[in-house]
């Protein structure tokens, strides 16, 4: 098809709407095409597992299935708010997540104020390197460490704490420190890999802001006070109300492999409840429910950050 | 230009810098302080590996290996388990990479297209997983019902589509492969496909690389799947045998009593380091050379489509 005929067409198509449809369906032929495998695995591991949520209000038996299994009604929710697990389940999560917050949001912010200061560039290159590398240890090695390095026999904080005096109580053993061994090796791991974010939003800011405030007098904190840090605060904005967005979401992963017997009463959150009642008691539509209670709230929480980050700044996941 | 405005207001400037140099000052005391904490660590964790394991556990190891030797390493290459697992999650790593690429790219080059009909609700469709999913139990049991369980394939098929992925690809494409061209190619009789293979991918490799890396990091240290999906030894990835020994404590040699249990003891934590080390390893001596695609994924996710 020539040029000429395609513009011809294209003018047609504005005019008649019927006919366009078709043929841009069938021009799009192709692209669907390319989409087509994801279409296919997103329909069945994601949209499918999200009909089965029915599970949830029935009394599911693996041997008559979700469509055979009969209705339970809201069961297993009541069960769940009327166990003892439910507020603990709901305050360890919460904990962690705000402390989280507390901790590691504004921690980036710094490091990346940090890095824009640095006029050594090696030392700045090194330094961004060295502090991006942790987010690379996977979650299990992670905690090994956390484990190892605790340890109050053999661990190596210990044997420095005894140097001055201090005996390491066994933090791992102790729930009152679950959250923030948590939240500090969260820190530790991630910090600097979150802040490559501020660091691309300050490398945006236009280099003749500085020179005027230098041509001014302006020391360099007085400059880091009156431009880095109103040109984070969009960024910034956003990021926090993408955090509390996910505040009743905590990863599975780190606090299972952490959890023990003994810090348990702060360690036992939504996602672990979740995995123990379905796969390890294999009450499947108890933990369905609560998984569904927990996606429900995670949802209303996202929309209704995701329309305040609309209002506030035009910027929003949808 | 600083020496210019040195001889203007020479008063107020050596004020001036004198404020600057504390800051610096600082600054760097600072930095080189974080650097330390970051760091020590990962040290601390290769030093004590390579160590005499009584000095370990002795602390007498702080900032130089004592007592070199390679103990921890040699007991490690006995234990098969470990290279079951390190040879599985090279399989999967390979394997996911490459599905995830196959998935993810495409799709988000045909959502990148003005022209595609329906975009808007393909957008949707790959955009409410991030919002709402069917959780733990129906997601294992639609497993289980289509045979996946404790199989290859599970490790590297149903989770493969990643809508954050697919935007950032999808912004990448926006950005860099310019509508004209399309045209273009349309008046030389080019069709969609062909475009997509011949041209679009040869300008692209700095998002397929984005996107590699970062399933292949995932897919390293991912253990979740594996724990709920797999059952048999045979199948699990490195972090699910690393799990057993540095978390479970399953040991790796036979029990023993009096002294020669405090020599398994400090044995087993030699292991446990140089575990660490054999583990990390790839990714940590990759990362430098591909850091700058790291640093090019979070800039392009940080824009919108």
């Amino acid at each position: 098809m020539s040029g000429k005929t395609a513009a011809i067409k294209k003018k047609q198509q504005t005019y008649v709407p019927q006919v366009s449809l078709w043929k841009r369906i069938s021009r799009s032929g192709s692209l669907y095409l390319l989409m087509l495998p994801s279409l296919v695995i997103m329909f069945l591991f994601t949209y499918i597992p999200m009909y089965g949520v029915v599970i949830a209000f029935k009394d599911f038996t693996p041997a008559e299935g979700i469509m055979g299994s009969a209705w339970a009604g809201m069961k297993y929710f009541k069960q769940y708010f009327n166990s003892y697990q439910f507020w603990t389940t709901i305050k360890n999560t919460l904990i962690i997540s705000i402390y989280s917050i507390i901790v590691t949001f504004p921690l980036p912010i710094v490091l990346a104020l940090m890095c824009n200061q640095m006029a050594a560039k090696r030392f700045k290159k090194f330094f961004q390197v060295s502090t991006y590398l942790p987010h690379f240890i996977s979650t299990v090695v992670m905690c090994g460490m956390i484990i190892l390095f605790l340890s109050p026999s053999h661990g190596i904080i210990a044997k420095l704490l005894s140097y001055i005096g201090i005996t390491l109580p066994n933090l791992m053993g102790q729930a009152s420190a679950f959250s923030s061994i948590y939240v500090w090796t969260e820190a530790w791991q991630h910090v600097g890999w979150d802040s490559i974010l501020y660091i691309a939003a300050l490398s945006a800011v236009d280099p003749s802001l500085y020179e005027a405030a230098t041509m001014d007098g302006a020391s360099k904190w007085q400059k880091l006070v009156n431009i880095d840090v109103p040109m984070l605060l969009p960024t910034a904005t956003i990021m926090f109300i993408l955090r509390t967005g996910s505040i009743m979401s905590v990863g599975f992963e780190k606090v299972y492999l952490l959890q023990n017997t003994l810090n348990s009463s702060a360690s036992e959150i939504i996602s672990t409840y979740v995995y123990k009642m379905g796969l390890v008691s294999n009450q499947y539509s108890l933990s369905a429910a609560i998984g569904f209670f927990n996606n429900i709230i995670n949802l209303a929480l996202l929309l209704s950050v995701n329309f305040i980050s609309k209002k506030m700044s035009d910027t929003s996941l949808i | 230009m600083e020496k210019q405005k040195n001889v203007v207001s020479t008063g107020i400037k050596v004020k001036k810098s004198g404020t600057d140099r504390v800051f610096d000052f600082f600054l760097y005391l600072i930095a080189f302080i974080i650097i330390l904490i970051v760091l020590y660590p990962m040290y601390f964790i290769l030093i004590a590996s390579v160590s005499n394991p009584a000095d370990v556990s002795a602390g007498n190891i702080v900032f130089l290996p004592k007592g070199i030797n390679f103990k921890g390493y040699r007991k490690l290459a006995e234990y098969s388990q470990l290279w079951v697992g390190y040879k599985n999650t090279i399989l999967y790593t390979a394997a996911g990479t490459v599905i995830s690429l196959i998935v993810n790219i495409p799709a988000a080059y045909a959502l990148s297209r003005k022209d595609l009909c329906g975009k808007k609700l393909f957008t949707v469709f790959y955009l409410i997983p991030m919002f709402f999913t069917g959780g733990l139990i129906p997601t294992y049991l639609v497993v289980k019902d289509f045979g996946l369980l404790n199989s290859f394939w599970v490790m590297v098929l149903p989770f493969s589509v990643i809508t954050y992925y697919i935007i950032v690809a999808r912004t990448f494409f926006n950005n860099s492969i310019p509508g004209d061209l399309w045209e273009a190619a349309q008046i030389d009789g080019c069709g969609n496909l062909n475009f997509f293979f011949r041209i679009v991918l040869p300008l692209s490799k700095a998002v397929i690389a984005v996107i590699a890396l970062w399933t292949a990091v995932g897919q390293w240290n991912s253990y979740f799947n594996a724990l709920i999906y797999l059952r048999s030894p045979e199948l699990q990835p490195l972090q699910l045998v690393l799990r057993n020994i540095l978390i479970s404590n399953q040991t790796i040699s036979s029990m023993a009593t009096g002294a020669a249990a405090v020599e398994a003891k400090q044995m087993a934590d030699l292991i446990k380091y140089a575990i660490i080390v054999i583990s990390s390893a790839p990714i940590m001596c990759m990362y430098p050379f591909v850091q700058k695609y790291f640093n090019q994924g979070v800039m392009l996710g940080s824009l919108k489509g």
